[in-house]
């Protein structure tokens, strides 16, 4: 809502600035967004008498003007606008003068004549184009005959005005009007509030003699009203309305159409003007569309509508849109005489339905979606009645021709002084809170300490005591509030031993170099399921949203791997070739076709690596990304969770994934989740480099309960630590042999790590050799080498029996 | 025979002053004071010697040879020390070559923003509520007093699934879920941020997916003062001790009283600038005391509890605290981007 300062100084005393009035509105809950001056920088402007108009003797398009502009001498100015004449009065930028865009007006010679100033059109005194009234949209404007000469021009035109920009909200549709505003600044500034006087003076004839109303869609339509205007002279509408509707953003048309636009900003009221002569009827049938019915809107665009939408009819034919926009049959024009003058409630809920259908939203058809005040209809449309007569010469008959109830009744709603001191946390006096809602302009009674309010209409708003503390407290003022501290007893607050390790396991990603990304949960469906580790997740159905914004944010994702190699391929393009990366988002999963129960949601942790991992250059290090560099990130994050002696990986061959360098993460056996290259081919889709990934359901990683910790003493005894390398098939997994030499080591055997693994050309074809360092220990007391030789030999054997290892020689 | 020990002593002590590596001293030392050396050579004259002056030669021979003895050790240890110096010498190094980098990464400006408003309520006695993403209609919009057919639905077009479910608009539904949670029984007091989505296109201030962060407090007697303390309290803690707030009435379908906090510009301290927009003022989050219906459907009784409610945009902090002029880097995650925020 563009509210004009000038303008609200009609109904409410305004002793401050434009700024300050808005400062204020913002603090008592409006937020006025911009506060806009009309004048944008101009200083010297004038009205001028155009004594004089001649041809340009050397150029076609110019005329040269004596111009008086009330000093001793007219001034000489060339002008080439077609619409200059003679007798004019026009505003005259002088020698010196400084237009919008600091242009500024200096002497010129024009073609060899002298030009001492410039004749303006409104576009070049800072006025949208979009907004000048069609007759002057190519030339200068023409101001009204009784401007005084020499006076300043801004004032005449209303340039010297200020627009507070309002920032609604959907409860406050009682401010999308001039008259609502006046009532709220009113009451923020505890001063009188001047409404409207209307009178009118009817002739002797009746509204009802010229037209029937009937209403066939009740509820779409609980009130129609009808006037009849006659003997109208259509013409433009006064300067001081012109300049309003401008200043609200509304282009002048003439008076009558500017009539109904003014009401509808004042009162907030829909109108609609009708040529009587061209309705084609005396008679006016408000229906539902029929699927299928035509009308061409004074857009002159043809619309196809349906039973969805509310139509004006004449009986027979649609003449407009109900609440949206007139038909171009029965449009006023420059001949129009009489007038049928429509004030009309429809429910918002139906205009919506045609306004979002045909795509035209008007300052109409959004005032009666968001709700208009139906007790003021009748106000409206005798102030609009009063204004043609005025305005526009007519004659306005007798009533209004009407259809359903007009008058709905004002709620109640009750508060108690305690209620709002104890809600707000004030101390607010009685005499204080009558104070404020006689501000506010609402009845009430008081009946003890209850506060019985009768609720205007124009305040839908307000249904209970909530709201009127709400209310009593902006008007007094939110600054006044005092700031107290809340203490909560005994009740410390923190983290979820989930939410704990969650942290813990962000902060450890971060120290192995991972930097975190966050990533759009919508993409298409393949990617959706692009990559999977367990069976439960082959069963399941995408989930798509029902309007995506495309097809790209269509449906919720069940892996998190494909954006992040999103976000791989963003940094390739860029160059940014060395990229680790992870995530911890949710992933979903719906176990039906159509959901009829939410999605499973789960928590996962994934990430991606390309590139170098680490690059010292001039020591000449540099270390590329492979498979065993994210494993040992992941072996480093399951000791971190204590899980390590739970978890195997195993190799196998996953979608999108390099069949023979994937495994999945087990944890007691169970999938939960996988690490591995992308397959070269998936690379080459995603236009990547060699890159890795890994992608772990961290629910699962989380719930599974971990011993705590007990100290283990420290050794009192020397260990005792024996190699062993063995030749075995080049297919045997080293970690088999692992488990096969902790399961014959026995008790004595602490630890085991591998330490050398060879397949070079000394090895018989199909043989590889692993060598592993056993480190050997007893608690309680120092070991023999009999006890270890007997232990180690047992392994030996053990490995010989079950993987047919040789001993390395 | 003294003389001929004097002139040795000299002699030898010439030698060592003269030797410039250990080689020579060890030569030194074999030659003076080995078995077959001219010291032992004399001493071994002794016995021609008169008994008077036989201690005397003998004592004078002892101090001529710990003389020697002496001057060689400590020449030794000069050498030796030499030997270190040289050889620190050639180890040094150019302190000045860039040192072997450590991987480091870091946590995504939006969750280091999430962790540091969490952290702060967690010492005023919150804990964090978090839930599901894909929500109910009924706990996403009903619970919260947006009925269907609400005005107030428009300001926030959503993806919904089915007629019912649908991706969260607002991390509000944890609220209700929570408070319904409690039966009906205070105090609750919960910071609940996550991931919301919402059907806007995206461009430099609008994103389809986004964060919100949202506090709850129901306990009796909670008034909007007490809001206001605890606002002013993180205003304070989060952009700076002297912030100024400023509470201006608004409008949320889920709190009446509702409010918009604004603070005091960080960056100019009031006297306007492009931050605030020449306002003074930069606005932060929407609050609120929770409306009677959402208090009533979680089954609290609107009579004996109060509450109350705000909500902020982590994108919005970071973007203010950070400079960041556009929302989709947080989503696009350029790793120049990411890199950033290492102290954050």
């Amino acid at each position: 809502m563009l509210v004009s300062y000038n303008w609200l100084k009609d109904y409410v005393n305004l002793d401050l600035s434009a700024a300050e009035l808005a400062d204020k509105i913002t603090k008592s809950g409006i937020e006025v967004e911009i506060v806009e001056s009309l004048n944008k920088g101009i200083t010297g402007v004038v009205v001028g008498h155009v004594l004089e108009c001649v041809q340009h003797p050397n150029a076609d398009k110019l005329r040269v003007c004596k111009v008086d502009l009330g000093e001793e001498e007219p001034v000489q100015i060339v002008c080439g606008a077609p619409n200059v004449a003679a007798g004019q009065k026009v505003p005259v930028a002088k020698v010196g003068a400084v237009l919008p865009g600091n242009f500024k007006i200096k002497k010129a010679k024009l073609r060899g004549e002298a030009s001492n100033g410039m004749i303006c059109s409104l576009t070049e005194l800072g006025v949208e184009a979009k907004l000048v009234p069609k007759e002057y949209s190519s030339g200068i404007f023409v101001m009204p005959s009784d401007a005084e000469i020499g006076s300043d021009a801004l004032a005449y035109l209303n340039l010297d005005d200020y627009v507070l920009e309002l920032g609604l909200t959907p409860n406050r549709a009682d401010c999308l009007n001039m008259l609502g505003v006046a009532y709220e600044v009113a009451a923020i500034l505890d001063e009188e509030l001047r409404l409207p006087e209307v009178q009118v003076e009817t002739s002797g004839e009746r509204a009802s003699d010229y037209v029937s109303v009937t209403v066939d869609a009740k509820e779409d339509n609980p009130y129609y009203g009808a006037m009849i205007i006659k003997n109208i002279t259509i013409a433009p509408s006064p300067l001081w309305m012109q300049n309003r509707l401008i200043a609200a953003g509304i282009r002048p048309i003439n008076n009558v159409v500017d009539i109904t636009n003014y009401v509808l900003l004042e009162y907030g009221q829909p109108l609609h003007a009708f040529d009587y002569d061209r309705l084609g009827s005396k008679e006016i049938l408000v229906r539902r569309a029929k699927d299928g019915e035509e009308m061409v809107t004074l857009d002159d665009a043809k619309r196809k509508l349906g039973a969805n939408h509310l139509v004006i009819t004449n009986g027979e034919e649609p003449v407009a849109v109900a609440g949206v926009m007139g038909g171009a049959t029965s449009e006023v024009q420059d001949n129009t005489t009489t007038v049928l003058l429509e004030a009309a409630y429809f429910e918002g809920i139906r205009v919506r339905a045609a306004s979002k259908d045909l795509g035209l939203r008007s300052e109409a058809s959004s005032r009666y979606e968001k709700g208009i005040d139906r007790n003021r209809v009748y106000d409206a449309a005798y102030r609009a009645a009063s204004l043609m007569a005025e305005y526009a010469g007519g004659e306005v008959a007798e009533g209004i021709v009407e259809a359903g109830e007009r008058l709905v009744s004002e709620g109640k709603a009750e508060v108690t002084k305690t209620r709002i001191n104890s809600l707000l946390g004030t101390e607010i006096e009685a005499e204080q809170i009558s104070a404020i809602l006689k501000r506010l302009r609402f009845e009430f009674d008081v009946q003890g300490e209850n506060y019985i309010v009768t609720v205007p209409t124009r305040r839908p708003d307000i249904t209970i005591d909530a709201d009127l503390v709400e209310e009593v407290g902006r008007i007094y003022g939110y600054d006044r509030i005092p700031t107290t501290y809340l203490f909560s007893e005994g009740r410390p607050g923190g983290l979820t031993p989930y939410q704990a390790a969650r942290r813990k396991v962000m902060r450890y990603m971060e120290g192995t170099g991972l930097y975190q990304a966050v990533t759009y949960a919508l993409t298409t469906p393949e990617k959706s399921t692009a990559f999977t580790f367990s069976e439960e997740q082959e069963n399941v159905h995408s989930i798509k949203v029902s309007h995506p914004m495309s097809e790209e944010r269509s449906t919720l994702r069940g892996t998190l791997i494909p954006q992040l190699l999103e976000v791989l391929k963003h940094n390739h393009h860029r160059s940014i070739d060395d990229v680790g990366i992870f995530e911890i988002s949710s992933v979903f999963f719906a176990h039906e076709q159509s959901l009829s129960v939410l999605p499973e949601e789960k928590t996962y942790l994934s990430g991606a690596l390309t590139g170098l991992w680490s690059i010292h250059p001039w020591q000449g290090e540099k270390k590329k990304m492979d498979f065993f560099v994210v494993k040992g990130i992941l072996e480093g994050l399951f000791e971190e969770l204590g899980l390590q002696s739970r978890i195997s990986f195993e190799s196998k061959s996953l979608p999108g994934m390099h069949p023979g360098r994937t495994a999945v993460v087990k944890l007691d056996s169970i999938a939960a989740g996988f690490v591995g290259q992308i397959h070269p081919g998936t690379q080459k889709d995603w236009d990547l480099n060699e890159s890795y990934v890994f992608e772990l359901n961290l629910d699962q990683l989380l719930g599974a309960s971990v011993e705590p910790t007990i100290y283990q003493t420290l050794p009192r005894f020397p260990s005792i630590t024996r190699d062993i390398a063995v030749v075995v098939d080049k297919n045997l997994p080293a970690g088999d042999l692992n488990t096969v030499i902790h399961e014959a080591g026995g008790q004595l055997l602490k630890e085991s790590s591998l330490f050398d693994l060879y397949e070079g050309e000394r090895m018989e074809e199909g043989k590889k050799s692993l060598a592993f360092s056993l480190k050997y220990y007893d608690p309680e007391r120092t070991l023999t080498d009999e006890e270890v030789t007997k232990a180690h030999e047992n392994i030996l054997r053990s490995l010989e029996e079950r993987f047919g290892a040789s001993l390395r020689k | 025979m003294q003389d001929r020990l004097q002139a040795l002593k000299e002699e030898a002590l010439l030698k060592i002053e003269q030797a410039s590596d250990l080689k020579a001293l060890q030569d030194v030392k074999v030659s003076y004071l080995g078995k077959k050396g001219p010291i032992t050579e004399v001493l071994k004259g002794m016995g021609k010697l008169s008994p008077e002056e036989r201690p005397v030669v003998g004592a004078y021979a002892n101090e001529v040879r710990d003389a020697i003895t002496s001057a060689l050790e400590s020449k030794v240890a000069e050498l030796e020390q030499a030997v270190i110096e040289e050889k620190l010498k050639k180890e040094s190094i150019d302190v000045t070559l860039p040192g072997r980098p450590v991987r480091q990464g870091n946590a995504h400006p939006l969750t280091a923003v999430i962790e540091e408003i969490e952290d702060l309520f967690l010492t005023m006695g919150f804990t964090v509520a978090e839930g599901p993403e894909v929500e109910t209609d009924y706990y996403n919009f009903e619970a919260l007093n947006l009925p269907k057919d609400h005005p107030a639905r428009d300001m926030q077009d959503s993806f919904f699934i089915t007629e019912d479910i649908l991706l969260r608009t607002q991390t509000s539904p944890v609220q209700a879920r929570t408070m319904e949670k409690h039966h009906g029984r205070g105090p609750v007091k919960i910071i609940s941020p996550g991931k919301v989505y919402r059907r806007d296109d995206d461009d430099a201030t609008h994103s389809h997916q986004f964060m919100q962060i949202e506090g709850l407090v129901v306990e009796e007697n909670v008034r909007l003062s007490d809001l206001k303390g605890v606002l002013e309290t993180f205003a304070k803690k989060m952009f700076g001790e002297d912030r100024k707030i400023r509470l201006r009435p608004s409008f949320f379908p889920f709190t009446e009283p509702s409010v918009e906090m604004d603070i005091s510009c960080f960056k100019c301290g009031g006297k306007g600038c492009s931050i605030c927009k020449h306002t003074g003022w930069i606005e932060i989050l929407g609050a609120g005391m929770v409306h009677p219906n959402v208090l009533e459907m979680a089954g609290f009784d609107s009579k004996k509890y109060t509450g109350f409610a705000f909500g902020m945009g982590p994108e919005r902090i970071a973007m203010l605290k950070y400079g960041i002029d556009d929302i989709r880097h947080f989503y696009t995650n350029d790793l120049r981007f990411l890199k950033q925020f290492k102290k954050a």
